[in-house]
């Protein structure tokens, strides 16, 4: 899969088959330690960041936590169980 | 007012599995819209996994929606993922939601992986969005479209996941689930009807702007 910066997109697969080895047999079973992907990580995202800037996507922007704080969306009270598929309007935005 | 949408799906591979393989999903051929992925941060607190990344993706807009985007606008949209994984509890949590064409479309989405109550061995995937617009005069039109395109690519993921499974571990199934063709008609009318909408309040607006009238 190709990185936002095309010049990325090398260091991003060394990045990546890193972590995937490291989330399957590390993370997954109990080590959390998150040292061996680290070295590779900085190279990659020393890139992204440039390439994000060439492309006018604000870093802040996206780091935004949402999950478990109140900008969190809500299911709206009139929808369905959530074992079938549902479609309607919600109150909040 | 946002447009919920919820649908749960549930496959016969284990949580682990579907773990590792929900960061290897992509490319995969249901994935063709995606273009870039690419993790901006990382860490582990409490235990958990704590990742923000970045994907853009193509932005296809019905005829009546371009008329929205001033010319030179960049065609792909920028969606940023948060996600959390408990390795503990077996969950794996994303939020994703689109950075930028937020006034046009906002569609939030939330899909929780987590071990299936039917089956220990099996992998349950809920997922939710919220689509919402702020065209004051298309919200429905916009809405609709969004819900539907929402489904489709929900779909897409489903099948890329599946397919990324097997070839991880050769075996992706997903349980059967009941089609609806009573249920399709009527969404079929409803979008025909929704687009006549769309294109007589498009051709309003621009009768008014002859006159001057609109603000």
């Amino acid at each position: 899969m190709n990185s936002v910066g095309s010049e990325c997109t090398d260091m991003k697969r060394d990045y990546d088959q890193c972590f995937n080895k490291w989330f399957s047999e590390k993370f997954l079973k109990g080590d959390r330690a998150n040292e061996a992907c680290t070295p590779l990580f900085k190279k990659y995202q020393s890139c992204v960041k440039k390439a994000m800037k060439e492309k006018e996507i604000n870093i802040e922007d996206v780091e935004r936590t949402i999950l478990g704080t109140n900008s969190e969306p809500q299911k709206p009270p009139s929808a369905k169980p959530s074992s079938e598929e549902s479609t309607s309007t919600s109150g909040s935005s | 007012m946002a447009r919920y949408h919820s649908k749960t799906t549930v496959l016969q591979n284990d949580w682990d599995q579907v773990a590792s393989a929900v960061w290897q999903r992509y490319p995969n051929p249901h994935s063709k819209h995606v273009l870039s992925e690419d993790v901006i941060s990382r860490k582990i607190e409490d235990n958990k996994l704590h990742s923000f990344r970045l994907l853009t993706k193509t932005n296809h807009l019905p005829k009546w929606g371009e008329r929205f985007l001033p010319t030179g606008t960049p065609k792909f949209a920028s969606i940023v993922e948060e996600s959390v994984v408990d390795p503990v509890a077996k969950t794996f949590t994303t939020f994703t939601w689109n950075l930028n064409f937020t006034r046009i479309m906002h569609v939030r989405e939330k899909v929780v992986y987590s071990v299936s109550p039917e089956n220990n061995d099996w992998t349950q995937i809920h997922r939710e969005a919220w689509v919402s617009s702020g065209m004051y005069g298309f919200i429905r039109a916009i809405q609709h479209f969004g819900v539907d395109r929402y489904k489709k690519n929900a779909e897409k993921a489903n099948m890329g996941l599946r397919l990324v499974l097997d070839k991880l571990f050769n075996k992706g199934q997903e349980v059967a689930t009941e089609q609806k063709p009573v249920e399709k008609k009527g969404l079929l009318k409803e979008k025909a009807k929704v687009a006549k909408e769309a294109a007589i309040q498009v051709a309003q607006q621009k009768a008014q702007q002859k006159q001057g009238t609109l603000m």
